[in-house]
């Protein structure tokens, strides 16, 4: 790792000016992620603002939903009494990922702000427009097994790789930033990006921003939700596909569906039209392949993740299945 | 290597300027003599280099002030600061016993234990967090002390598998892996036991898939998990306090 300054502020306007004060300065939370890029030079910061201080550590019942603090870890929020009982989805989904030692560490908003795992990427010797904008995307015509299907451009087709970010997009969260101008929220699905001309950007985030929390509104799908993960091992590796499905079921009848995949575009992708589809339908096999056929509308397969197009639509029909109880 | 010394220092607390060290000064020294473009040889470039030069020698001499003055000037807003190549002190509690510390910010927990304190059980397997081999416990919660800052664990308990046994005698999870057989080449072993430990602690281990879904960012390249399983299972049946 190359040396770096470490500040670590009390409050979190202090913390946001020490991030303003220099251009090449990080929030550094857990750390799981950061330390990996620094060790091989895919980040360099000179600065690292701790922001472990500052008091984001809860989560909170409110009128309306469920806040949770930004440094709330991975192993407290999948843990969480509340959080079990009235988004099981989401604790199913943080539970599905990383390891438990990376989960004690790992935080909420870190979480969120994870770069994808695309090895070239990683890799500093090779191509990459998101490591270094203009070098070219390395995947494109390369090994390109892990990418995208949705959303990607020609400079970049690289997924997003968290699965608590995918329960939380189709939760309908919202996430609460802190900034140099004052605090903000941005809805979940418009929080990370779709690479476009600027894949070296993730989010949406404004420069100097801090994400405080995360807000998850009320919502009758707690009986009813399932995070389905299919990777090449049974556990700790990231998702080839992931569905996270949630239903409101009445009589046998689906008032409402929420429906997310990960590991298929750079963003947790909302599959908002399945989600029209499935409404009103009785609960069934045929109603939700119906529903994953509308899903995979638009997508494109590379040379090597093919196998993507077929895999994706039948993990949304047992995820729903499993979530219908129908299994 | 030349064009990475770069010395950091702060003129006042909301500028951080940065300048190139000596070896590029002396480069354009050496320059000097040679035959330059007319225009870099005019009184222009010649003012413009002595006041570079002097601005240098301002940075190089703030550069070389003592790290309090650093210090001071972000005291202000309330931080606690390191510069980037300075050694802050610290304590952390390892194994019960209270250690006053000089470490640089990049210094991990892992690189700390192994090589400042001599705790070389606590294994570097990947150093990415991938392999599980430096598990230790900070504050009883099982975590990678190579993707962990050791400034970020200031305060906190760190124990490593030299902290488990009480005296001669072995902690239940140490004294099970023995006796199950729950490694062949003994690299991961200690990752293993300190998760292990935690796994039961956290109230994962009730079946074996639980145990195998809890312990999977511990690898062992022998494959001794079946045994490794026996051994955690055995511990949580016996009932004893781990």
């Amino acid at each position: 790792m190359i040396p770096f300054q470490y500040v670590r502020p009390k409050q979190q306007k202090a913390a946001i000016d020490a991030l303003a004060r220099d251009n090449n300065a990080m929030f550094i939370a857990g750390g799981t992620n950061l330390l990996d890029l620094m060790k091989r030079y895919v980040v360099v910061p000179q600065k690292l603002v701790d922001i472990n201080q500052l008091p984001l550590h809860n989560i909170e019942q409110l009128n309306g939903g469920i806040r949770i603090g930004a440094l709330v870890t991975n192993t407290a929020l999948a843990e969480h009494k509340l959080i079990k009982e009235k988004y099981p989805l989401l604790s199913q989904a943080v539970v599905s990922g990383a390891s438990a030692q990376l989960r004690n560490m790992a935080t909420v908003g870190g979480n969120m702000m994870q770069r994808t795992r695309c090895y070239y990427f990683y890799d500093t010797a090779l191509p990459c427009n998101k490591r270094e904008p203009g070098t070219g995307c390395g995947a494109l015509d390369g090994v390109n097994r892990m990418h995208a299907i949705f959303g990607f451009s020609d400079k970049c087709i690289a997924v997003h790789p968290s699965d608590m970010s995918v329960a939380l997009a189709a939760l309908d969260a919202t996430v609460q930033v802190s900034g140099p101008k004052g605090e903000r929220s941005i809805a979940f699905t418009d929080f990370h990006r779709l690479p476009g001309e600027q894949p070296e950007k993730d989010t949406n985030l404004h420069k100097n921003e801090l994400i405080t929390s995360v807000f998850i509104p009320d919502a009758p799908f707690a009986r009813n939700a399932c995070y389905l993960k299919v990777r090449e091992r049974a556990s700790f590796a990231f998702a080839l596909v992931s569905v996270a499905a949630a239903l409101d079921i009445s009589n046998n009848s689906i008032r409402e569906a929420r429906l997310a995949m990960g590991g298929v575009a750079h963003k947790p992708w909302r599959l908002f039209k399945a989600e029209k589809t499935l409404k009103g339908m009785p609960v069934s096999e045929a109603s939700f392949r119906q529903a994953a056929a509308v899903a995979m509308e638009g997508a494109r397969a590379f040379e090597h993740n093919a196998y993507k197009i077929k895999m994706a639509p039948e993990t949304i029909v047992h995820a729903l299945k499993t979530a219908a109880g129908i299994v | 290597m030349a064009n990475r010394k770069i010395v950091a220092t702060k003129l006042r607390a909301n500028d951080l300027i940065l300048c190139s060290s000596n070896e590029n000064l002396m480069a354009k020294e050496e320059n000097s003599g040679k035959i330059l473009p007319e225009s870099r040889t005019d009184k222009k470039y010649n003012e413009a280099r002595r006041t570079f030069l002097k601005q240098s020698s301002l940075l190089t001499a703030l550069a070389l002030a003592p790290p309090a003055v650093v210090k001071a000037a972000e005291a202000g807003l309330d931080e606690k600061v390191a510069d980037q190549f300075e050694k802050v002190p610290l304590s952390l509690e390892i194994n019960g016993e209270l250690k006053k510390l000089s470490v640089e910010p990049r210094t991990t927990l892992l690189d700390l234990l192994r090589e400042q304190l001599d705790l070389t059980g606590t294994k570097k397997g990947c150093d990415y967090g991938q392999c599980g081999a430096c598990t230790v416990h900070a504050d009883g919660q099982r975590i990678n002390s190579c993707l962990s800052l050791t400034v970020m664990q200031e305060g906190k308990k760190i124990t490593t598998i030299e902290g488990l046994a009480t005296g001669d005698e072995l902690h239940p999870m140490q004294a099970a892996f023995i006796e199950y057989d729950g490694f062949q080449c003994g690299y991961c072993t200690p990752g293993q036991i300190m998760s292990g430990v935690a796994c039961i602690r956290e109230g994962h281990a009730n079946s074996e898939s639980e145990i195998r879904e809890y312990m999977s960012g511990n690898i062992c390249r022998c494959g001794a998990y079946p045994n490794i399983i026996k051994a955690i299972t055995a511990v949580k049946k016996g009932g004893k306090k781990v």
